[in-house]
């Protein structure tokens, strides 16, 4: 039991995330002896803990915003009557994610001046796709005699959405959701490029002022900022699938994932599979 | 009461369901009956509205359901599908929940609904708590039906709901159906393509071939009076007088009084029972014993023909 308790990534990489956010200023001597050259050796701009907390707040924005146009394009594509938008929903999703977000960054700044709104909107274009995708292979995986059933017994549309469709889409929907939240975390470090306040802040300023130990600083906050954040994904995911868990079935111990795209595959396997 | 009243259902050119009329009385168990793509399946789905029909009425207790609310029409209407249409995410408890609540019963109202229907369709009390995937093929049937009854609708559609079964498990079912039946007396509208589970089970069958009604009779009257030569190839072909001999009980045909020795027959199995017991042991005639297990006399084989 224990051994499994051990197993849990969070336990660790939680104390190790919060160690580089707030404790970044107690490797000095470690940076000042591998990059001697750099001046101070930890970057000086914000705190590492101000930048994660803008940068986190910008993902959560333009998630949220793309899980919301996502979920409901998806709900949409799959109804009868939404049978015909599907294609054009898909078409547009690939393009909003095909496009380069830096190219997005460059094309609204212009409109929309510089800081956190370009990257707002950069973000949620790109976050949509992946979000609709799995929404649609969900839905379309929920079983045929389970949704003519519910019809059957007299659940209104809505009902069956509510208490059918969705929750039993909800695993693929959710690894959507964890790919777009994912990749937004890496991707939200270029705003840093238009003055949004992100942990790109640093990357960026080592890049243009040629200081190797603040681009290692920033991008070690990020990835961990990602892993520790899949890691929850991955505790959420199987509390929503734990009915299949019970009885003689388990779920094997820490199974976690660094990246999304394996959520993604998985998904849609098993999306197909219905 | 449903009244068919010329219905018909076609798809674009293709004319799924033709002219449809016929009436299941109140408490009756009808069978509806046919080979595939005989548009059984579409006639049951046009009850609930699940399809709409093309033209004609159906009408339940006079009402005609095409002016009556869709919600409404289907609490009242138990529905099950061969493949169960289990809620995997839910307990079996909240499977068979779905309707009271979705009618707002309070909870204890619910819990002791459950556990009253659990018991009718013989199962433990302690598998509320399971998921669907834990059962079997056969429990999850059970569940099936416990949960169309859930609400005490007057009628209940059933599609082929042991098709899907072993024949072990089939047969078990529909005996326990039978039971069920005795007991809640629904109105059953009851598709099989499995004409010995319609002369088993029901007390009117409707044949059907390509959308079209070929006969609507009791069992007896199908088996004697077949409407056509393919009804009567339908029905048995050549085994048809043993079907019309597994209509009838041992019971009926009883002698009471000395009996010969030997393992007894049930009186409430079917003649052909009998008669197969008769052929195996080479006897003529052979002991009957009663619901209690005593002797309660005998059936000869000149019985057969009577």
């Amino acid at each position: 039991m224990s051994a499994r308790r051990y197993r849990d990534p969070l336990l660790w990489l939680a104390p190790l995330f919060a160690f580089f956010v707030l404790g970044m200023p107690a490797l000095r001597p470690v940076f000042a002896w591998a990059f001697p050259a750099v001046e101070p050796p930890i970057y000086a701009g914000d705190t590492f803990l101000a930048l994660w907390l803008f940068h986190a707040a910008l993902v959560a924005v333009s998630s949220f915003a793309s899980l919301v146009l996502g979920i409901g394009a998806g709900i949409i594509a799959t109804r009868r009557w939404g049978h015909e938008f599907r294609a054009i929903l898909e078409a547009l999703a690939t393009i909003g994610q095909t496009f380069p977000p830096v190219a997005v960054l460059a094309l609204a700044v212009p409109a929309l001046g510089y800081g956190a709104l370009p990257t707002f909107l950069a973000l949620t274009l790109y976050g949509v796709l992946p979000i609709l995708q799995n929404t649609i292979a969900g839905l379309a995986g929920v079983p045929e005699p389970v949704r003519e059933a519910a019809e059957g017994m007299g659940l209104t549309q809505a009902e069956i959405l509510a208490k059918v469709e969705l929750p039993l889409a909800a695993p693929v929907i959710l690894a959507g959701i964890r790919i777009a939240v994912i990749i937004n975390i890496g991707t939200a470090a270029i705003g840093s490029t238009v003055g949004a306040v992100t942990l790109g802040a640093p990357i960026i300023g080592g890049l243009v002022g040629d200081k190797t130990s603040y681009v290692i600083q920033g991008a070690i906050v990020v990835a961990l900022f990602a892993i520790l954040t899949d890691a929850c994904f991955e505790r959420l995911r199987r509390r929503l699938e734990r009915y299949k868990a019970s009885g003689a079935r388990r779920d094997p111990p820490g199974g976690w994932q660094v990246a999304g795209f394996g959520a993604r595959v998985r998904a849609k396997v098993s999306g197909g599979s219905g | 009461m449903i009244e068919l009243e010329g219905v018909s259902r076609s798809y674009g050119d293709r004319r799924v369901v033709e002219d449809l009329s016929f009436t299941v009385e109140d408490g009756a168990f009808c069978a509806i009956v046919g080979p595939s793509g005989s548009g059984k399946s579409t006639s049951l789905r046009m009850i609930n509205r699940l399809i709409e029909p093309s033209a004609g009425t159906i009408r339940i207790a006079g009402e005609d359901i095409a002016t009556l609310g869709l919600t409404r029409l289907r609490r009242r209407i138990g529905y099950v599908i061969q493949s169960g249409g289990l809620f995997p995410h839910w307990t079996v408890e909240d499977n068979i929940a779905t309707v009271p609540r979705l009618l707002r019963w309070d909870e204890a109202r619910v819990a002791e609904r459950v556990r009253a229907l659990l018991e009718l369709v013989r199962l433990g009390h302690e598998t509320r708590r399971k998921y669907p995937h834990e059962l079997s093929g056969g429990q999850q049937q059970r569940v099936g039906v416990a949960r169309a009854l859930a609400a005490d609708p007057e009628i209940l559609l059933m599609d082929e709901p042991f098709g899907a079964l072993d024949p072990l498990t089939r047969q078990a079912l529909r005996a326990e159906l039978a039971r069920i039946q005795e007991d809640a007396r629904k109105t059953i509208l009851f598709v099989t393509h499995d004409i010995d589970e319609a002369l088993l089970l029901a007390d009117r069958i409707a044949i059907l071939r390509d959308g079209r009604l070929l006969q609507y009779a009791t069992p007896q009257e199908i088996l004697t009076r077949p409407a056509s030569a393919f009804v009567r190839e339908f029905v048995g072909g050549a085994a048809l007088g043993l079907k019309l001999l597994a209509q009838r009980r041992v019971r009926d045909h009883l002698h009471p009084g000395a009996a010969p020795a030997g393992e007894p027959v049930a009186q409430d199995a079917p003649m052909s029972e009998a008669l197969s017991e008769m052929v195996l042991r080479g006897a003529e005639l052979l002991p009957v014993r009663d619901a209690g297990g005593r002797i309660a006399g005998s059936v000869a084989l000149a019985d057969m023909l009577r």
